[in-house]
């Protein structure tokens, strides 16, 4: 009896300390403006994604034949169905912008997913077992790093075909090697704390020092860097849409979107403008949201 | 500090090895082999298919291929363009000068303005001018240099009609390539105009190419000088007396340059990166657009060899950066 209790108090202690952490993280994160603002943004982006139907006023892939081209509803041109104007084949920008918020949360949450997995699981190889292991697995990533991420990217899209999935499996694999460096590093630094070598010596085995001992004192940086991995991700995969070698049309992807736009920047300055703009408002607010993480998680700066 | 360079560059050797094995191996990826992909839709009997196999070397042992491949290398053989039939070494030679002009340029912006703009921002930390230059740093980190590109055409080439839209120079200056580098040439051939024709072309590249090292530099600097400035060797120049612009322009920032200087190093991966969608966007006859273009037209041996060549050009630039280092910085000599 007097165990169970124990053992209920030990829960509901570790409990407590955990939403202590949490409370104290919210309090610094929360004190910074910008990532307040970001997550703002990332929050209503990820409703008007979800709801995509109900906000659009028409559909993606919906062609209107008398409003080709037509400019934003505010100048004298504009019609007030088409609030952000119409593309040269007269879809409704507005829609398909609202429509593309889906595809690049999607491919930001899967490359993400992806090089996050991935890289843990090789990085605390690498880490644990060192030795060769170790300096192979270095090796493959350095030659990794050693090209232009995107140079990468577009080759091995090449390689594997054009298209949304093909774009995302190649920008995990160019975005994973950090993963990879920043478990290692963590582990390497774990590993001869006190707490580490009690596990051991309690009869914890390989795995669940890795994943359960270990794994969880690593995670303040790998978070950081997964914020940053998910505004590259919809960067880069915009970047190869813009390309041709990403989502192919009429997918309404933002990159996609833009290359599609290309030749009538000089004509009509709002089938180019607003894509791009939809790109740049999600990444910052991706970015500020990563710096008020990093800023709430990394210890040395808390003093200040 | 000879172990420590030597060390350095072994390091390098299984790196390159890598490499080479990933280009090479690209092209055994893809599904049919490299004879059916030259000869694209042509019809080819098997016996015509089977000879050029043989005369291409294409029916040996992969590993014979491969080491005749890191041999063909190590000898500056990195084959031939499939559309253009010219050597891809060569081929590199003659467009690379226009990257190298482009990425100097956008690096010199980038450092010009970026490092005052983050010492500024960092001795005067938290004012107006801190605030605004750090927002405009973080909107130039997270743009997308393509649509940059695209609306600096749209407000500079199309409202205002002040640049051109794409390649080097104008079509009415010819003079002949000595440096290689536009801006050099135009002025050595006297032409009246060619240089500043070269120059409007340059200008909006340029500024492209800058952007997301100017916005990585600014904020670098600003965090180093902030570190900087805490130190007690600079309250106790303070403390001396000195004028704080002595303080912070020969104590403070010539210790908070060391990280930047690295910073600036790494910028090569993100300036060549970004010399894929800048090139492409404004037709700049440069490696990053013969990447582009060759990936489209499927020129597999220029992919290989340009993939290649510009890692190659990353590792060198990294393995300079890290014996800079190791020279303002003794410390990290011995690691």
């Amino acid at each position: 009896m007097a165990d169970v209790a124990a053992d209920n108090a030990v829960v509901e202690s570790e409990r407590r300390a955990r939403r202590a952490m949490l409370a104290e993280f919210w309090h610094y994160f929360s004190e910074n403006r910008g990532a307040l603002i970001g997550l703002a943004v990332i929050c209503l982006l990820v409703l008007a994604a979800l709801a995509a139907p109900l906000i659009a006023p028409h559909g993606p892939n919906d062609q209107f034949r008398d409003a080709i081209l037509l400019p934003p509803a505010w100048t004298d041109a504009g019609r007030a169905a088409f609030p952000l104007g119409t593309d040269p084949v007269g879809r409704d920008i507005l829609s398909r912008l609202v429509y593309g918020a889906r595809f690049s949360l999607f491919i930001g949450v899967v490359v993400v997913v992806i090089a996050l997995t991935g890289g843990i699981l090789i990085g605390l190889v690498a880490g644990f077992f060192r030795g060769w292991v170790d300096t192979v697995i270095m090796r493959i990533m350095d030659v990794i790093l050693a090209f232009p991420s995107l140079l990468l990217a577009l080759v091995l899209v090449a390689v594997l075909g054009p298209g949304l999935l093909n774009a995302m499996i190649a920008i995990a694999l160019v975005l994973q090697p950090h993963f990879v460096r920043l478990t290692r590093a963590a582990v390497m630094t774990e590993i001869g704390k006190d707490y580490v070598v009690s596990a051991r010596v309690a009869g914890a085995g390989p795995i669940r020092l890795m994943l359960k001992t270990i794994l969880p004192n690593c995670l303040a940086p790998l978070i950081v860097q997964a914020t940053l991995s998910f505004s590259n991700a919809i960067l880069d995969a915009a970047a190869l849409g813009f390309l041709g070698m990403g989502a192919q049309p009429p997918t309404p992807e933002w990159g996609t979107m833009l290359a599609e736009a290309r030749e009538f920047i000089l004509r009509a300055w709002w089938v180019v403008t607003f894509p791009g703009l939809a790109i740049l408002i999600t990444v910052l607010a991706i970015n500020l949201v990563g710096d008020g993480l990093r800023d709430a998680l990394d210890p040395k700066l808390k003093r200040s | 500090m000879l172990r420590f360079l030597l060390g350095r560059v072994l390091v390098l050797v299984p790196t390159f090895i890598g490499v080479s094995v990933i280009a090479f191996s690209f092209i055994r990826l893809l599904p049919g082999d490299p004879v059916m992909l030259m000869s694209g839709e042509r019809v080819m009997s098997p016996e015509r298919h089977a000879q050029i196999m043989h005369a291409l070397g294409y029916d040996r042992p992969l590993v014979v291929q491969y080491l005749d491949y890191l041999g063909g290398i190590l000898t500056g053989d990195l084959g031939q363009s499939i559309v253009t039939k010219r050597p891809v070494l060569q081929e590199f030679f003659t467009l690379f000068p226009a990257t190298l002009e482009l990425s100097i340029c956008a690096i010199l912006i980038a450092v010009l303005v970026g490092i005052p703009a983050g010492v500024i921002a960092g001795v005067k930390r938290g004012s107006w001018f801190d605030q605004i230059v750090m927002g405009i740093a973080l909107v130039g980190y997270s743009m997308p240099i393509f649509w940059w590109g695209l609306l600096l055409i749209i407000l500079f080439s199309g409202v205002l009609g002040w640049t051109p839209v794409s390649g080097r120079i104008s079509l009415l200056y010819y003079f002949p390539q000595v440096t290689g580098f536009m801006l050099i040439d135009s002025l050595i051939s006297g032409q009246a105009g060619a240089f500043r024709s070269a120059l409007s072309h340059l200008v909006l590249p340029a500024i492209v190419l800058a952007t997301i090292p100017l916005a990585v530099i600014a904020r670098q600097t600003r965090s180093a000088m902030l570190e900087v400035l805490g130190e007690d060797y600079v309250r106790t120049a303070r403390a001396k007396g000195l004028s704080p612009f002595r303080v912070v322009s020969v104590h403070a920032l010539r210790n908070a340059l060391i990280p930047v200087i690295t910073t600036i190093g790494l910028q090569t991966g993100v300036l060549l990166a970004g010399a894929i969608l800048t090139e492409s966007i404004f037709s700049w006859p440069g490696i990053g657009k013969w990447m582009v273009d060759s990936v489209f037209r499927r020129d597999y041996p220029v992919i290989q060899g340009g993939l290649l060549v510009i890692a190659g050009i990353i590792m060198l630039v990294n393995l300079t950066v890290d014996l800079l280092y190791g020279l303002i910085n003794p410390r990290i000599r011995h690691l």
